[in-house]
């Protein structure tokens, strides 16, 4: 068993290493001179000599490659041609705010996911499986930013309960640093209005960004419920007059989370795609927006440590519901020690 | 009604002209068609008859766990008396906690896979109403035992397991223990064998045989094998198409044998004295959704008439208990 | 066994007689599992009435002047009317007319991008389920895992940042950042059926591996691989989409759905018609792929 995860750990460590390379390339195949971009166009020759020097920018790709994975390595990102700050301490500022959101939005997508799932498969065929189908429909047809500037509309205009920009509301303190997350910053120092206020400026883009992904979450989980409803065990499990409730939530929801969980995780995967429009619509000051920010203004080096960010994030997560899924099913947990 | 139930004293379930239908994709295919079937009490009956002749609806009609797909389209189902297709929801409860309990085909896929035999079993003991169900010592002893009285060894241990941790005949003998872990009026077995390796499907049969006789149930076997429904049953029904053909005492059908399909089956049936391979029925099953309006069997049966074209042969009592659906005995067994 | 009474003689058999699968009625079959969902056949007609304008749009364009570069200030920003049903833009421009010809921008990006791809994907997939453990299977995939460890619609938007946005290097970037999900998908089925009896005995009859590869495996992988096509029609649309919302895309004055959805949202909640139509055009055309592929799907399963 845990032989196993480590060999998944060596092997996502691979796909890793092929990352930084493949965004290496991607950059640097991007047009443009990236050391006349940093000093603007009216600098001398001479200095964007010396700045292509000191990027390593006049030598062969490969060495480029080493150069710039080593500082990596040592924890040196580069710096950001538009925030003119080392590209680390900008990630250091942005990352916490967009794990955030992704944690809120993921705990929705799983909660509402499982409710809707579940509440569809015991009224399959009937009205709320239709409502939810619906629903469900909306949630996948529409793009995130559809929905972010919908709920724009509806909170910014039409009923002005919920903050629809930034992260906390003006004139409020930001939290001592402690975890970079301000809702749980907040709570640690003990102020509770500094957490709800935060928690009310989440919520929106939290439940924009998670909308497609509890809908695919509700789908996956009655697919897969209803089709184990059709086993044997599902019909033994009746005829003994197990309470359908109790057939339904842990006998079915069970054997079906492998499924689900995996189709969830990797949309709480993706979400981190969304939320580089859903950040910017709603003004959030999170990585995501950095980073769209930093590719429409073809900051290279800042989009490449942004992916790279990314690439960790999804890598992790995938290890983490492989670890999750592994417990989870004695088929899989059993199989190695046996 | 009263009269009714009296004269059904002894009956656990009593089928009267049943009529099942499913919806697929090209309409309606009429699958049982004026089902009767009875169980007395302590009574172990087996349906025998090909794949797709409808004993497994049959039973799954009488447990009430049919798919939704099927449709009831007439008769009716007593169990102890009362018409559980009428029954409401505490009815229901009630004979699924104490009443019925099924054993599936396929052990493989009859217990959940995620969760261990232990917590199965109690979990069905929970829910059978027997006194101090839900003390988990209670499910505990009881499980032990009933997994003890199926002859399988260290049940302790048995009960940390996974069903995928185990072979194919200790699953199928959890899923009989768990089938009479508690008292039940009527136990189900749908073909319990045929998914097992031809060793030990004789000790399954024989534990199951012996469990029931224990516990003072009443049993319905479906099988396709006349040898196996011999084995196990006091009576045995010959299914064909929907409909019962021929019921009898078991020994009384293999004495002799009436409708023309049940001697086919039983010619099935290798013999050590030799002959060769058996010959087999020419033909197959009909189509469920044009079924030939007359007897089912008349398009393969060597003695067809022309009425049997026209109209379904009732049941003819042949001999005392020995009933079939033929018009060749219309006017007793001298055909 | 030398005594069996019946043994057959396999040339006496008459070959005719055995009953052959006929491709008419597997069809009608199909269509027949496919119309029993009444949503499905809506699906397919949306997408056949949006394909139908978005191909014969000059036909049906009330405007056709006003799909490129047309200012017409007297008329800006004007409400539903019935000359101009989903209203103007704040260039006076008809909205509709402008949706029908985005709708050309749209299909393509989605459809052609990914038709375009299918065939490398699914030919990397089916090599590297064939050839599976060997090293060409192991550097397919593993390229494919580093491309799937990025969210999609990350890494279009990061092909794209590097070209010169337009609506051919959209396409670029979708076409690029979709294969592997078809190399993952192929690859799963390979593997699967792999080890299949009817496999191996193609190739103990010694069949050409691209016989076996091409008749015996594909055909097992082209229902998930219509299913997942169609659906991410819809998903590319979307991509494509949310490319042009941020300027990547189509280049104006030509319109498309996503940079029209991003011009009029700064004119809400007023002059909410000018996000609000571009924004149900993108849903409905999602939608019908959606509809549209699920039918596939449950037609293709065996839930009979």
């Amino acid at each position: 068993m845990i032989l196993k995860i480590l060999k998944r750990v060596v092997s996502y460590l691979l796909v890793l290493l092929g990352l930084s390379v493949f965004v290496f390339i991607l950059v640097r195949v991007m047009p443009g001179d990236t050391a006349r971009l940093a000093l603007g166009p009216r600098a001398p020759e001479e200095t964007v000599q010396a700045l292509r020097r000191e990027m390593h920018l006049d030598k062969s790709i490969p060495v480029q490659y080493y150069y710039w994975l080593k500082g990596i390595l040592q924890g040196d990102l580069g710096t950001s041609v538009i925030s003119k700050r080392p590209i680390t301490e900008d990630i250091a500022f942005y990352l916490p705010a967009t794990v955030e959101l992704a944690l809120l939005s993921a705990i929705f997508m799983a909660t509402f996911g499982i409710l809707l799932g579940v509440t569809a498969t015991k009224y399959s065929e009937k009205w709320p499986d239709a409502i939810i189908r619906v629903l469900s429909y909306l949630g996948i047809v529409a793009p995130a930013f559809l929905w972010a500037v919908l709920a724009m509309l509806l909170f910014a205009y039409l009923i002005p309960i919920l903050p629809v920009s930034g992260r906390i509301s003006a004139g409020i303190a930001p939290p001592v640093t402690r975890t970079g997350l301000y809702i749980v910053d907040y709570l640690l120092q003990g102020n509770f209005a500094g957490a709800w206020d935060a928690f009310r400026h989440l919520v929106m883009p939290a439940i924009v960004l998670s909308f497609g992904g509890i809908s695919q979450s509700a789908r996956i989980c009655r697919a897969s419920m209803v089709s184990n409803m059709e086993k044997p065990y599902a019909a033994a499990e009746r005829a003994y007059g197990i309470p359908e409730n109790k057939i339904l939530y842990k006998y079915l929801l069970k054997p079906s989370l492998n499924s689900f969980i995996s189709v969830t995780a990797l949309d709480i995967a993706m979400l981190f795609g969304g939320a580089y429009l859903v950040e910017s619509i709603f003004n959030y000051p999170g990585l995501s927006r950095y980073g769209l920010t930093a590719m429409l203004n073809k900051d290279v080096f800042a989009v490449s440590a942004v992916m790279l960010v990314d690439g960790v994030i999804v890598i992790g997560f995938n290890l983490v519901t492989d670890i999750i899924i592994s417990f989870l099913d004695p088929r899989i947990r059993y199989s190695s020690s046996t | 009604m009263e009269t009714h139930i009296k004269e059904q004293d002894n009956r656990v379930v009593d089928v009267k002209n049943l009529f099942i239908s499913f919806r697929t994709f090209k309409g309606y295919t009429k699958v049982l068609n004026g089902v009767n079937l009875h169980v007395r009490r302590k009574e172990k009956i087996a349906i025998v008859g090909e794949t797709g002749c409808g004993k497994t609806t049959t039973v799954y009609a009488i447990a009430q766990i049919l798919a939704k797909q099927a449709r009831v389209d007439g008769g009716e189902i007593f169990f102890k008396g009362r018409d559980s297709l009428r029954m409401n929801e505490k009815e229901l409860k009630q004979l699924r906690a104490s009443g019925i309990s099924v054993i599936f085909q396929d052990p493989i896929a009859s217990l959940n896979p995620v969760f261990t035999i232990g917590d199965q079993m109690a979990e069905v003991i929970r829910y059978s109403g027997i006194e101090g169900a839900r003390d988990p010592r209670v499910q505990r002893e009881r499980t032990v035992a009933a997994l003890r009285e199926t002859s399988l060894p260290d049940p302790e241990r048995l009960m940390e397991n996974y069903p995928f941790q185990l072979s194919g005949g200790m699953r199928q003998r959890i899923c009989i223990a768990m089938s009479l872990a508690t008292p039940r009026d009527l136990v189900i077995a749908d073909e319990p064998t045929t998914n097992l390796d031809v060793t030990i499907q004789d000790q399954v049969l024989k534990i199951l045989r012996q469990r029931v006789e224990e516990k003072q149930s009443a049993l319905i076997l479906i099988t396709h094998s006349l040898g196996v429904a011999r084995e196990v049953a006091d009576r045995i029904y010959v299914m064909y198409a929907g409909n019962m053909v021929e019921t009898a005492g078991a020994e009384e059908l293999f004495r002799e044998c009436l409708h023309p399909y049940s001697r086919g089956l039983m010619s099935c049936i290798p013999k050590l004295s030799g002959g060769g391979i058996a010959s087999g029925i020419p033909g197959h099953l009909p189509s469920y959704y044009a079924p030939p309006p007359g007897c089912r069997f008349e398009p393969r049966c060597p003695h067809a008439m022309p009425r049997c074209k026209q109209a379904m042969p009732p049941m003819y009592e042949a001999a005392p208990g020995h009933c079939v659906a033929c018009y060749l005995y219309e006017r007793g067994t001298s055909a | 066994m030398e005594s069996c009474p019946n043994k057959i003689d396999i040339s006496q058999v008459d070959v005719s007689r055995i009953p052959r699968r006929n491709a008419g009625e597997n069809i009608r079959k199909l269509w027949y599992k496919f119309s029993l969902n009444r949503v499905s056949v809506v699906g397919l007609a949306l997408i056949l009435l949006i394909a139908a304008a978005a191909i014969f749009y000059r036909s049906i364009v009330p405007y056709p002047e006003h799909i490129g570069a047309m200012v017409d200030f007297k008329n800006a920003c004007m409400p539903p009317s019935w000359q101009h049903l989903c209203g103007t833009d704040q260039a006076g421009r008809d909205i509709l007319s402008r949706i029908i010809y985005a709708f050309r921008g749209a299909l393509t990006m989605g459809v052609v991008a990914i038709l375009a791809i299918l065939p490398l994907g699914g030919v990397l997939g089916l090599v590297a389920g064939y050839w599976n453990g060997r090293f060409v299977s192991n550097l397919i995939m593993r390229v494919a895992d580093v491309f799937l460890s990025l969210p999609t619609l990350i890494l279009v938007m990061c092909v794209s940042s590097i070209m010169t946005p337009s609506t051919r290097n959209a396409m670029l970037a979708i076409s690029i950042s979709w294969w592997p999900w078809y190399t993952r998908l192929v690859y799963g089925i390979v593997t699967s059926t792999r080890n299949e009896v009817y496999i191996r005995s193609a190739e103990v009859l010694g069949a050409n591996v691209w016989h076996i590869l091409l008749k015996e495996i594909l055909p097992n992988a082209l229902g998930p691989i219509l299913t997942k096509m169609t659906l991410d029609f819809g998903v590319a649309i979307l991509a494509g989409a949310t490319l042009s919302f941020v300027g990547m895309g189509e280049q104006p004055p030509a319109p498309s759905l996503g940079a029209m959805v991003s011009a009029g949202v700064g004119y809400l909640p007023d002059q909410w018609w000018m996000a609000v139509f571009p924004a149900l055009a993108i849903m409905l055309i999602v939608l019908g792929f959606n509809l549209l592929g699920d039918g596939i799907g449950d037609m293709l399963s065996d839930a009979e």
